[in-house]
Parts: C-alpha cells; structure tokens; sequence
C-alpha cells in the first residue's frame, strides 16, 4: 500500500528537504473559510496538512488550540462535515497528502467501520488520534492499517527505548515526535535534544520522523527541519487565524490571507534548512 | 439484558483494564510509560504486607475508622417499611469517603518517589481530602476546579487554601468537573516527570478505576462485618449515590457476588431527564473520555455535553467503568434522583436525624424514601453517607430563601 504520505516524502527525499507540514482545525471560523485555507496551504508551501477534527475535550490541547475547536464546534462543524471538507479540498488537490488529527470518541460514535470507508473515499490518507496509545490498537489503528490508511503514530520524551518498538509496531505513514513533554502551544523546544530524539527514533525504524508541538517561527522551523523529515506547526497558524477575526469571532476579509501568508513565511524557515544541511 | 452472566462480578478488570467492553487506557502516549510504571507500583504495593498495615494504622488513627453502621430510627419510622441503616463516611475526617481513595494513592505516590500531586475536584470534597493527606505527608498540592464549582463550593476552596493546596478555578468548557479533569490531564502530560495524578473517582485509564475501588471497598467490608454483628446476616438492599461512582463501588464492590443482595446506584437527574442533568447511564450511550469507555453525556456527532446537577459531586457527564458494565450486566439497577427530589431529602434527613447530609447522598436518600416503604419491616436496607452537607449549607441557604420568594 502506498499513500500520497509515502509518495511525498519519497518526493521530498528526491529534493533532499525537510518536509512543511501544517495543523489547521476543521471548520475554524467555519466550514466555508476553513476549505479556502485548506485550499490555499498547499500553495503557500505546506507539504502535508493535518486537519483538526474539532472535539468538546481535547486534553492534550492548549488554550489556542481548544478554542479552535469550540469555534469549530459552535460554527456547526461534525466530523461528517469534516469528510465532506476534504472531499471539496480533493476536487482541486488530487496529491498534498491530507492526515485527520484528533481523539477517538467522534470516530467510535460514528462508527469505526463507516468512518474509515468515508474517509478513505474522501481522499484521506492517514490519522493521528491522540487518545490512542498502542495499548489500544484493536480499536482503530489495525481496521486503519487494513483499510489503507496511514496511521501515525505519537512519540514522546516519555517513549524510551524499551516502549519505542511498541510505538512504532503498528505504524505508517511517518512518526510523529512530540517534542516537549505538554499540551499543544506550550512550550518551546530545544532543537539540540530533538536532534538527539530524532536520530534515536531512527535507530528504531525507516520511516521519517517529523517533529510538532513548540515550533512558532520560521526560525524554529529551520532549526527543527535540520533534524527531522518535517516540520509541524499548528497553534501558531491557529493563533493567526484567530487574531484575524472580528469582534464575533467571525471570518473577516483577512482571515485566509492571515494563515496563508505566515504559512509561506514558515514554508521558506522549512525550505531554508536544506541549503543548511547541505 | 443479552450479555452471559459471568462467574464472577467482582473479578474484574482483565489486564488491559477492561470490565466488559467498558475501560480501557485511552491517554495521550507521553501519559503510557507513567501509567504502566503506576500499574507496576500499585501491584507491588498491594502485594506488600508494609503498605497494607501501614495503610490500616492511618485509617484507624488518622481518617478515624471504621465508620459507624448507624441505625436510622426515626427516618425507618418516618418511612414505615425497611429498617435502614447509615454508613456513616460522612464521620470521617474531611467529611467523606474521598478520604479512603486519597491516603492509599498518596502513599503509592510516596513509594513511586513523586513529590508534586495534583487533582481534580468538583464539590471539593476530592480536593480537600487531598490538600489534607499532602498537608500531612509535606507533598505540594495543586487542585484543578471548574470555576462555577469553586463559586458554588466556597467553604471547601477556603479549606483546601488553609491546609496549604494551590486552588486553580478552570475556565473552560462549562467550568464544572469535567473541564477540571481535562485541565488536569493537561498539567499532567505537563509535568510527568515529577507529578503523580490523584484521581478522586473510580474512573480514567486502568488502573485508576480499580486502584481507587480497592481503596474504596474498605466502606463494603466493613459494612458486611457490622451488620453481621448488628443483625447476623447480610444486608438486602444498598444505595449509594453516583458521580463518577467512587462511593457506591466502595460499598457495592464486596457484595457484588450476594445474589440475595439488591444493588442500587442514583445518578443525578438534575432538572429531569428530558432537560439539563448528569445521569449518564439513564441518558446518555457508551463513548471514550478520559482514559476510559464507558457510559457518557454526548450529541450524534460524539461531542461531550455538560451535565448539570445541583451537586458539585455529581454533576459530570460519565460515570465510572465497572458501573456500566454492571448496569449491562444487570447486577446493579441505576436509578435517577431531580435537584428537588435531592433537596427535600436533604432537609427531611437534617431535621428527623439531626444529619445534614451533603447534596451528593442527598440523592441517594431521596432514593430510599421511595424504595423504602414499599419494603417489609424486615428488610435491611444500607445507604453510603457519603458526604457531610457543611459545604452546601451557604448553597441550598441560598436556594431555599429563593423558593419562599
């Protein structure tokens, strides 16, 4: 089984650069401008797109990124409406590799079997679902594995050597470093120590490591991609986002231009780090 | 119901936490390693005759049991059917049962060499008996509460801020218990590496449901022993109040394998069920929250819905695992008690038993005027005190000057 995930890093291997991968949420503000910001990240240089699926409790989430959601949430979104998102971003898009970002109670209550045929026929390539460890892999993760979707998995400071093979048994697609021990948005981290995470994990395993949680500036972004197979940024473009609404919490002109533009601008701290490696 | 009776009700959870389909470990991957390392830790802790003895001496000298089996006479008369009893966990020290749960997590956290705890509270009273076994112990204390609870709560906020604990009021979600746990979890993922999180419910990921039961079910077996001694045999009926469901596991747990036993659990109905309330078997379906599957408050997509409830204790859209399997099971009937129905109960039990009980048991007494008369006289019916009512007093003060407005 080859995904587009396989396809684009085998491209971005080609091209000897660290991948751009970016975290929006689902239906933020709401569904209308969140598809035109999806519609416009592949074009402002983003590798991959991580796409929320807003939930009521998202306990690994900052503040940035839990208000995402509940703006989602307030604006009407459903994880049906989610599908159905990228099933118009796939109408232009037929090749930047889409991943659904989450936890598990909105999938279960759709219905695990339901869920992985509509998103793989949305155009869905793969899932991160925060809630679930490797502990928990007859829930979702062996039924996505089988049904062609990637599942990705979350590494950690915590995973040692002992747990990592656990981790990365049943995974696919790319690992997922978490590069601080905390919440989305928090704090910031070390470049150094993720290097020495990063080149620990492939010991482990031939799949790309990509690095999130921390990352906020083209700079940091650079440093991060001399270490990793990608670059993850999340709250910041949800930050941009939010700082572009009206008073409501409504879309304005702005807002898809707002996301665009520091997506560009981390594009190019991602593209930057190549020449450094070189 | 359709699933095969077990052997056993009280074998439970298997070794990945499961009590039926209910359970589980549905964390964060940062949180695994702490959870497998907790599980190792409360293995051996269980296993070793030092904790086990060491535990019984501050139950004894320090919370101060066993608690009282206390007969109710006035309110048996008051109701005219079953002879009831009280286990009187309102008598312990902090004023509930939540006290049992926390001095056995504490000193596993004292064995696992971690000097920062945290938890999460809804009435308070998880949080004060915390602040009090950290105060104890010299452990810094922080305590998550939702900010509406931390308003409606204020004499269990001013207490847990005496014996030394750092109260965070958590503004988001609908600022209630369930937002408290989250942000919990969130400070936990946070600061894994020194912070042990003291769950105050038989809920989350394994093995949080069991460890905080076991803790619990020092309430059951004394309960067995003391009716044995008052009455020579075992009890017919028990009633406890549910939130999450620590204190009716405690109580229920030991006698779960006496079929002769009737087993009741009272969620909290709130306005009714057909409106706001916090009864998540009653009205909701299983889902993941958490760290574990079980019965919740949710809309078609999945998404969390509050709860409401007049009790900062039981106003929380889940329940505990092993109660949805035992309400599947059918070994356990749950039934529901309205934000009035627990009211009226509150004062009847003030003024006929000089007991002022706290909003949570309320429901469980409300549950007893109902169950009760329609009980032979012979019947032996036992109801967890559960809580002690000095916290709500400002609360329903409140409440009732507003009705005779």
């Amino acid at each position: 089984m080859t995904t587009r995930i396989d396809t684009r890093f085998a491209a971005l291997k080609k091209q000897r650069r660290s991948g751009f991968i970016t975290f929006v949420m689902a239906g933020d503000p709401d569904p209308a401008t969140s598809l035109d910001i999806l519609k416009a990240l592949p074009k402002a240089g983003a590798d991959i797109i991580e796409i929320g699926m807003p939930f009521t409790d998202p306990m690994a989430d900052g503040p940035a990124i839990q208000a995402a959601g509940l703006r989602a949430l307030k604006a009407g979104m459903t994880l049906k409406k989610t599908l159905a998102m990228v099933r118009g971003f796939r109408k232009d898009d037929n090749a930047t590799p889409l991943v659904l970002m989450g936890y598990y109670n909105p999938i279960y209550i759709y219905g695990v079997d339901k869920f992985l045929i509509d998103a793989k026929s949305a155009g869905v390539d793969g899932l991160i679902i925060v809630d679930l460890p490797p502990e928990e892999d007859t829930e979702l993760c062996l039924p996505a594995m089988k049904a062609g979707l990637n599942f990705i998995r979350l590494a950690t400071p915590t995973t040692d050597d002992k747990r990592l093979p656990a981790v990365l048994s049943n995974t696919s697609g790319f690992v997922y470093y978490v590069s601080i021990t905390g919440i989305t948005g928090s704090a910031s981290a070390d470049s150094t120590a993720v290097g020495e995470a990063v080149a620990r994990i492939k010991r482990h395993t031939k799949l790309p490591v990509c690095v999130g949680f921390g990352i906020r500036t083209p700079e940091a972004a650079r440093a991060i991609a001399e270490h990793a197979d990608g670059a993850v940024v999340g709250t910041a473009l949800v930050d941009a986002l939010r700082g572009s609404l009206d008073s409501d919490g409504r879309a304005t002109g702005g807002t898809v231009d707002a996301v665009a533009g520091l997506a560009a601008a981390l594009a190019q701290g991602v593209r930057g780090a190549k020449q450094a490696a070189e | 119901m359709s699933l095969a009776k077990p052997n056993s009700f009280r074998s439970g959870p298997d070794e990945r936490g499961h009590f039926g389909i209910f359970g589980g470990r549905f964390v964060a991957e940062t949180l695994m390693p702490l959870i497998l390392d907790l599980e190792k830790a409360y293995a051996d802790a269980k296993a070793d005759p030092a904790f086990q003895s060491e535990m019984n001496g501050y139950l004894k000298h320090y919370v101060g049991r066993p608690s009282p089996l206390y007969f109710a006479e006035r309110l048996t008369e008051h109701l005219g059917g079953a002879k009831i009893y009280f286990k009187r966990e309102e008598l312990n020290h902090t004023g509930s049962h939540k006290v049992n749960n926390v001095l056995g997590q504490i000193m596993v956290a004292r064995r696992m060499g971690k000097k920062r705890i945290i938890a999460e509270t809804g009435a308070g009273q998880h949080g004060v008996a915390t602040a009090t076994l950290c105060a104890r112990f010299g452990l810094e204390c922080i305590v998550y509460m939702g900010a509406v609870d931390v308003e409606r709560q204020q004499p269990n906020v001013i207490r847990m801020e005496m014996l030394g604990a750092k109260v965070i009021p958590v503004q988001s979600g609908s600022r209630t218990l369930k937002d408290a746990m989250n942000d919990a979890l969130r400070d936990w993922v946070t600061n894994v590496h020194n912070t042990f999180y003291c769950i105050g419910t038989v809920a989350g990921p394994h093995p949080y449901p069991m460890m905080v039961r076991d803790f619990q079910s020092v309430i059951g077996v004394e309960t067995r022993a003391q009716m044995q001694e008052e009455e020579g045999r075992l009890p017919d009926s028990l009633i406890a109040c549910i939130g999450g469901g620590s204190n009716a596991m405690g109580l229920f747990h030991p006698f779960l394998d006496d079929p002769s036993v009737e087993i009741f659990g009272v969620e909290a109905a709130g306005h009714g069920l057909t409106q706001l309330h916090a009864a998540s078997i009653a009205g909701g379906r299983p889902g993941v929250l958490h760290g574990n599957r079980t019965y919740l408050l949710m809309d078609d997509d999945g998404q969390i819905q509050d709860a409401h409830s007049i009790s900062a204790g039981l106003d929380y859209p889940g329940i505990g695992p092993e109660h949805s399997w035992l309400h599947e099971t059918g070994r356990v009937t749950y039934l529901s008690a309205t934000d009035d129905e627990a009211l009226a109960a509150f004062q009847l039990l003030s003024r006929l038993e000089g007991i002022i009980p706290a909003l949570e048991p309320a429901h469980a007494i409300a549950k007893v005027m109902e169950l009760a008369p329609k009980r032979p006289k012979e019947h032996l019916m036992v109801v967890n005190l559960s809580g002690r009512g000095d916290k709500d007093i400002p609360q329903v003060a409140e409440i009732l000057r507003g009705k005779k407005k």
